[in-house]
């Protein structure tokens, strides 16, 4: 790979009689606008960098290895966090996926490390036999199995990358706070946008509905769709975005049992804001306990504590009456419309 | 705050009699379900455990055992249209298909 291949490489290093390139720990105004794109699902399916071995500062043989996704957000949270640092970054083939979901998957896994170390000849890159990798990876990598493969130690590094200066300046230890995975509002929110995006089905779907239960087409249509849309539409809305949002003090563990409680709030207050009648007010609170129950259980995963066995169970019991409400539920709204009620 | 989940944690199991004091298992785990009592790991927030498998990975005397897998509703539904097991398709050619509510990261 020669200088000029990509914006984020600087330069390059000569290491074992091949020249590897050195990447910037900046990140341009292009790096961030794709790091903002892809946390509203554009381009996510093909934000990655080449596999292989790459060049923070001017490292040695003596330099850290650090273990990253080829996912680009992944390199670049890591890069960045690696400004002044001389080390070595490995970057694996996870097909674009970050961290944490390709340890999960498997791709950020024991034999694509392995075989990743012997694919550049580390060993003869570094003179110690030690890979950094992040915390998240180690779901899909064995350290013990690696280190029988190939010689190195996989230490586990901070969970969050902005946390490796500290850890380096600690020996590569680790506090109980680099450790820890959090979930905290900022992170929920950041989150969250992909989730609204990806929805697009529904909140086209939600605009049908809205349409459909606004006719006839007389003077009234455009206020009834508006009317009926802030509804279903705010419902979806307030799936994806405030359930992220409220997830702690929402009551309950499941997740669709949560939303159902939002989804049947939001339904009551859209309907009052919009000066509905009781029945309207009920066939709401159906319709979007149904819509936020959904979103709110797909939010599954994309959060950092739930346990498959849970997440089945939820499916298991909520599928069905979220799909059966929302029919129900715009049914309903459409009988208020046809009678009157 | 502290977040729990139902059925976390159900599957872990840990024999101590295995231990040999390596505290990987502390080191790896996000949330902090173990940690070392004397010379010996413990469990000490089983509900904390999102069965991730970090930890079964990393021991390397085989104290740990945990069914592995992920918690996501929508890889759960996925492996259902498709009938296989929980898998979110996301990477590569399937990267295009639906995949609601995939890993937000």
């Amino acid at each position: 790979m020669s200088k000029g291949c990509c914006e984020f490489v600087t330069g390059s290093v000569v290491a074992d009689g091949r020249s590897i390139p050195t990447v910037s720990t900046r990140l341009s105004p292009r790096d961030i606008a794709g790091t903002w794109k892809v946390r509203w699902n554009i381009g996510r399916d093909h934000y990655s960098v080449a596999p292989g071995l790459y060049a923070v500062g001017a490292p040695t043989g003596e330099s850290p290895v650090f273990v990253s996704a080829n996912y680009k957000l992944s390199f670049d949270v890591l890069r960045q966090a690696l400004n002044g640092v001389d080390g070595w970054i490995l970057v694996l083939d996870t097909k674009g996926i970050n961290v944490w979901c390709a340890a999960g998957k498997g791709t950020f896994g024991t034999r694509e490390l392995e075989q990743r170390i012997a694919g550049v000849g580390l060993e003869r890159i570094v003179t110690h036999r030690v890979v950094i990798a992040p915390q998240l990876g180690a779901p899909g990598v064995s350290a013990p199995h690696v280190r029988e493969a190939t010689g190195f130690r996989v230490k586990f590094g901070p969970v969050r990358a902005k946390d490796i200066p500290a850890y380096l300046a600690a020996g590569q230890k680790k506090d109980e706070e680099m450790r820890r995975v959090r979930f905290r509002l900022t992170d929920r929110i950041t989150v969250a946008p992909v989730e609204l995006v990806q929805g697009w089905p529904v909140l086209l779907g939600a605009v049908l509905v809205a349409m459909a239960l606004g006719l006839p087409l007389d003077a009234g249509f455009l206020s009834r769709c508006l009317s009926y849309a802030l509804s279903l539409v705010g419902a979806v809305i307030v799936g994806t975005i405030l359930f992220p949002a409220l997830l702690p003090i929402l009551p309950f563990r499941a997740f669709a049992l949560k939303g159902a409680v939002l989804g049947a709030v939001w339904g009551v207050v859209s309907a009052l804001v919009a000066h509905g009648t009781l029945a309207g007010g009920a066939a709401m609170a159906l319709a979007g306990a149904a819509v936020v129950s959904f979103a709110g259980m797909n939010f599954t995963g994309t959060s950092t504590f739930t346990c498959q066995p849970g997440a089945e169970l939820e499916v298991k019991v909520a599928l069905i009456p979220q799909i059966a409400g929302g029919v129900l539920g715009v049914g309903l709204l459409a009988a208020t419309r046809i009678f009157g009620l | 705050m502290r977040m729990t989940y139902i059925k976390n944690g159900e599957t872990l199991s840990y024999d101590a009699s295995r231990c040999n004091g390596c505290r990987e298992c502390v080191e790896v785990c996000p949330h902090a379900v173990f940690a070392m009592q004397g010379p010996k790991a413990a469990i000490v927030d089983r509900e904390a455990c999102m069965e991730c498998g970090a930890c079964a990975q990393n021991c390397a005397s085989g104290a740990i055992r945990v069914t592995a897998g992920v918690g996501c509703a929508s890889a759960v539904i996925q492996g259902m249209i498709r009938g296989t097991q929980p898998a979110c398709g996301c990477g590569g050619a399937a990267a295009s298909s639906s995949g609601s509510g995939c890993c937000g990261n």
